[in-house]
């Protein structure tokens, strides 16, 4: 079996976010970018199918030269090659274009239910219409049997057990996997595992960014006595007016 | 303008988040359309109506009640072209977002998800984005001719204004090979408010030292009519289902007010609940960095605190 874990590189979940050149673009200053951590969940749960079934496991990720630490990282992770489409990911139409032209012959591609930076939580349904084959997303187990997929999917307040063929393309969460931390044989061997780069294949943007803005600052924090709740009760009432 | 929107239900019933659909459409102005599928009443859909809009296509195709996101979105793409329509709107959800993102391929439209707020047309197209987990927003022109967007919960205001809709019975012709995925059975939470949906949430974090005193958190919320959330520790060490982490990598919440108890605050705890319109943070640790980004904040023990508050609530009413 032939697996494709779709990589995106994005700030740390503990980045200050902030912009430049007239909000137009994001501020890497200081800022620490790692493989996103639904797409880890996604590596994860495909070097378990690696282990257990003999799969291969191919890392795609859409990005300039500046993300190979993090593809490395996914090489050192226990991913065999990787592929790495030279753009910009600009939008999600953008970036499952990239992946289609990339995803076909593969059983299984899987990636994160969405990337932390954009969050449109899209680009696995958009890849599976462009391929004409199932895509379901978020899924929390993930299992083979024969040509079945067997899932359990999140929904707003529950969950699903869906099936499906193979091949198919899944947008991953936690609990799929536990997250791998890369041991130093595999730092080592993913220095020489091969990276293929490619140029991208055009495609119109449907979407254009503008600008960027950050939320209005929030006021200073009232603090209640712990004696007086109801005060509490009160405020809530006449001054934020939520209850 | 045309505008259509997608209604989802859930077990025959309209959701919530449709409605605000609904008012969010009406509210850019323009012909507005919804669209149900499968099992609905019919008395229902017509008092779609007072939330704007005038006409409602009802595909009652007993294969709809399967809730296939491949089949929905042929069917929906068909309906736009059939109704010219320019704009399609629904809420973002588990099965809306990807729905919209397959139509916006068949139709060659703009796709924008996370909106928070109505669109701007003085130049152009565009909609704002709540981009890295809420902790920005970006400013994206939608380009084509089509456009699809996914609001996030509280982007319009539901008011009741206008009288009954139109419900006409909407035929469709289906693809067997679009049904390709299959659901085998649900679990949900039962008679509770869904946490993504709720005004209020009462959440728990490590702090409330043990799923067995859940209890109190229960009370409050149920006094508030309001849904419990908890922190990824929570979850993790299965205090609590997954269902209800909310964060980072949980469920993201916008309720009119969050109640965080015994949550210290991480980073990607907040990244959950920046969108709500008032944060009460109850901690005993005076120095727990939540405080920092909440409207009110308690310093004392859940264990005190959160009974007297349940009282309060109650008291109040």
């Amino acid at each position: 079996m032939k697996i494709l874990v779709c990589v995106s590189h994005v700030p740390d979940t503990t980045s200050k976010i902030a912009f430049v050149e007239n909000n137009t673009k994001f501020d890497t200053n200081g800022v620490q970018f790692i493989i996103g951590p639904y797409d880890d969940y996604a590596l994860a749960r495909a070097i378990e199918l690696k282990e257990s079934s003999g799969a291969s496991v191919t890392v795609l990720n859409v990005g300039t030269a500046d993300t190979e630490p993090t593809i490395r990282k996914a090489l050192a992770i226990g991913a065999d090659d990787a592929i790495r489409v030279n753009a910009v990911p600009t939008d999600s139409l953008f970036v499952a274009t990239q992946i289609a032209e990339h995803a076909k012959g593969y059983d299984l591609i899987l990636m994160g239910r969405e990337s932390i930076d954009f969050n449109s939580g899209v680009v696995h349904a958009m890849v599976g219409e462009m391929l004409g084959i199932p895509s379901v997303s978020p899924v929390m187990k993930l299992d083979i049997d024969g040509s079945t997929v067997k899932m359990t999917k999140e929904i707003e307040g529950g969950k699903e057990q869906v099936e499906a063929s193979l091949p198919l393309v899944a947008g991953c969460q936690e609990p799929i996997a536990e997250w791998k931390i890369p041991n130093m044989r595999g730092i080592m061997s993913a220095r020489i595992k091969p990276l293929k780069v490619v140029e991208p294949k055009g495609v119109e943007n449907s979407v254009v960014n503008k600008n960027f803005e950050l939320p209005a600052p929030k006021g200073a924090v009232k603090m209640i006595s712990a004696d007086n709740v109801a005060e509490l009760v009160t405020r809530l009432k006449t001054e934020a007016k939520v209850l | 303008m045309n505008i259509l929107v997608f209604i989802e239900t859930a077990e025959g019933k309209v959701r919530k988040t449709s409605l605000e659909a609904i008012a969010y459409a009406h509210a850019m102005g323009g012909a507005v359309t919804g669209i149900v599928f499968g099992k609905a009443d019919e008395a229902e859909l017509q008092s779609l109506g007072k939330y704007g809009a005038t006409k409602i296509l009802h595909a009652a195709d007993s294969r709809l009640d399967q809730q296939v996101i491949q089949v929905y979105s042929s069917v929906l793409a068909k309906a736009m072209q059939e109704e010219g329509t320019d704009v399609l709107v629904l809420a973002g959800s588990s099965l809306g977002t990807p729905v919209a993102a397959k139509v916006a391929i068949k139709t060659n439209g703009s796709f924008a998800s996370n909106v928070p707020e109505l669109p701007n047309t003085s130049a152009g197209f565009v909609v704002k984005r709540s981009i890295y987990t809420g902790k920005a927003f970006a400013n994206v022109e939608l380009k084509n001719a089509k456009k699809i967007i996914a609001i996030k919960k509280n982007a319009a205001e539901v008011k009741e204004l206008g009288s009954n809709a139109l419900v006409v019975n909407y035929a469709v012709s289906l693809n067997d090979s679009d049904f390709n995925t299959k659901t085998i059975s649900h679990e949900k939470a039962t008679g509770d408010i869904l946490l993504p949906e709720a005004e209020i949430v009462v959440s728990g974090g490590r702090g409330m030292k043990g799923p067995e005193h859940w209890g109190i958190i229960e009370n409050l919320a149920k006094a508030l009519h309001a849904a419990t959330g908890c922190s990824k520790p929570v979850s993790d060490m299965g205090w609590r289902p997954h269902h209800e982490h909310v964060g980072q990598t949980g469920v993201k919440v916008a309720p009119q007010l969050y109640i965080a108890v015994g949550i210290s605050g991480a980073i990607q705890h907040l990244a959950g609940v920046n969108s709500s319109k008032c944060i009460v943070v109850i901690n005993k640790d005076a120095d727990a960095p939540f405080f920092k980004a909440a409207d009110y904040g308690i310093v004392g023990d859940a264990f005190d605190v959160l009974p007297k508050l349940t009282e309060a609530v109650v008291a109040s009413k």
